[in-house]
């Protein structure tokens, strides 16, 4: 008996059980590998997976999606936001207008956004791109952001660009899944949960109006403006585009969005197109306004004027 | 290469998924959105300021007469102390060629002398280009004489700043004075420092392209 079990285990240790273990042991290590992403990376809930199209949301739905959506927020980032959804208002198409004369290019604006809409810290983004452009021109290929020192300088003029919210807007036509759309004030929307991250609409800004979300953005609790809303400012996972959206969960209550709030020279001016009274309409009226690339017939809602 | 896996390591469930509900034979054409029946905002609640409000200007100023006292309190005294005693001198530009007092005010407007705006005859009040004083409060009507287009612009809220609502039925809206931005005796809108730089993909030197935002801002900084 005694011989029979050495035996046994002088052919447990042989070359070739040695081999084959080693290789079944490979082999579940690289198909665990291979699966690891489905285990790793972000989470989703069941609930997240299966939420419908914005639009497609009842009530009901949205009821719960915004719990859901306040719920992680809490968990991800230990803040008690308000997640709204804002809709918009009747009779209302909402313009904006620069008086490029006044803009001295100090970026207040810039920073307001990356702080209003809850940006990732680390890479410092904002909807609002400030071009220091030559005088001359109104090609904003030809501007720059990266300049520095005190401003306005000489013979500059000072273009701060975001979404145009055009009435033809090209990144809505190439979005394969109809994740952005125009809203009835005008304003052009991301459902960013139904965003799949293809970034055709990138392509498709002739403003560089859009942003992509390379990672989930990192915001210190204490930082996060907690007012916020589904189509708007709430943290935005990570893989989708963003877009500045107009405040509109400031402009749909009627308060000012925070570009123009923050600007201490007053160049920025904000409204209602419908209202005849309205310091936008007086602005088009009155104003030898631009808009920007306008030989792509996007038919903007930005304009840009000057005093003089 | 680093972001690109991690936004793939993201969207793996999003594609198929997207995929998914469109082979549901459920396309949004023409959905709810444009049926969308849109309601009224509510109305303001009771005891909620609307309407647009202009911030006020300090009043009748005061000037410095000498250091602050054991206490601390400035010293100050009011126009019409010393100039219902003195004589006004018409041609008088600037503050650096008096003997005492308004020694550091450097006045840098247009061609204005002192008299062209303070009212010789109440130093407590100022003076319309037709000889009528008007009282500091109301400075902007005075600064409006010359600067119609910008009058005009304010007027429509196309210059000064402003804060709160556009929509004035549903809040209030904060607004600016020409002298809350404006020194009225250097009128030039001071120049600025861009304090914070947005990262940009776009238009960055391409030697540099996939630097971080800090060392854009460190190079910036470094700029002048």
């Amino acid at each position: 008996m005694s011989e029979n079990s050495t035996a046994e285990t002088k052919s447990g240790l042989s070359r070739r059980r040695l081999v084959k273990g080693l290789g079944a042991t490979l082999g579940v290590t690289a198909f665990g590998a291979a699966l690891s992403p489905l285990f790793g990376g972000p989470k989703v809930s069941a609930d997240e997976l299966m939420q419908r199209h914005y639009k497609e949301l009842s009530p009901e739905d949205k009821k719960k999606v915004l719990e859901r959506l306040q719920a992680e927020a809490k968990k991800s980032y230990g803040a008690d936001v308000e997640i709204g959804d804002h809709r918009p208002t009747p009779n209302t198409k909402f313009v904006y207008a620069i008086n490029l004369s006044i803009c001295n290019g100090n970026g207040n604006c810039v920073e307001a956004c990356h702080r209003e809409n809850n940006h990732d810290r680390a890479s410092k983004e904002s909807y609002i791109r400030v071009l220091e452009m030559p005088k001359g021109t109104m090609d904003m290929e030809k501007g720059s952001t990266t300049y520095t020192g005190t401003v306005p300088a000489k013979d500059k003029f000072y273009l701060p660009v975001q979404c145009q919210q055009c009435d033809e807007p090209p990144c809505v036509d190439v979005c394969p899944v109809q994740a952005t759309w125009k809203e009835q004030d005008g304003i052009v929307v991301v459902d960013y949960n139904w965003c799949i991250g293809c970034r055709y609409c990138m392509a498709a800004c002739p403003y560089h109006a859009r942003r992509f979300n390379w990672q989930k953005p990192d915001v210190p609790t204490l930082e996060i403006n907690k007012k916020q809303s589904y189509l708007s400012n709430r943290i935005r996972p990570q893989g989708v585009v963003e877009k500045c959206h107009f405040c509109l969960h400031r402009t749909r209550e009627g308060r000012l969005p925070a570009c123009l709030e923050a600007c201490p020279t007053g160049a920025r001016v904000f409204g209602n197109i419908l209202a005849p009274k309205s310091n936008i309409r007086w602005i088009l009226e009155n104003k030898r306004v631009y808009v920007l690339k306008e030989e792509l017939g996007t038919k903007p809602s930005f304009f840009y004027f000057f005093d003089k | 290469m680093a972001r690109a896996e991690r936004s793939i390591s993201c969207d793996w469930l999003r594609l198929p998924v997207a995929l998914v509900v469109l082979l549901m034979g459920l396309p949004l054409t023409g959905c709810e959105q444009d049926t969308e029946v849109l309601v009224a905002p509510a109305p303001p609640p009771p005891g909620t300021a609307t309407g647009v409000r202009i911030l006020p200007v300090p009043g009748v100023p005061r000037i410095e007469a000498g250091p602050p006292d054991v206490h601390g309190a400035r010293a100050t005294v009011a126009c019409s102390t010393c100039h219902s005693m003195k004589e006004p001198v018409a041609s008088q530009r600037s503050g650096a060629t008096l003997a005492s007092f308004h020694q550091g005010l450097e006045v840098s407007h247009a061609s204005l002398t002192c008299l062209s705006c303070h009212n010789e005859k109440n130093y407590d009040t100022l003076r319309l280009a037709d000889g009528r004083s008007i009282a500091y409060e109301q400075v902007q009507e005075l600064c409006a004489q010359c600067h119609g287009t910008q009058a005009r612009n304010y007027e429509h809220g196309a210059h000064g700043g402003m804060s709160g609502y556009w929509d004035t039925t549903r809040g209030e809206q904060v607004r600016n004075q020409c002298t809350h931005c404006h020194d009225p005796h250097d009128p030039k809108f001071p120049h600025m420092r861009p304090k914070f730089k947005a990262r940009d993909r776009f238009l960055v030197p391409m030697n540099t392209g996939s630097a971080g935002a800090k060392g854009e801002v460190a190079r910036s900084g470094e700029g002048r």
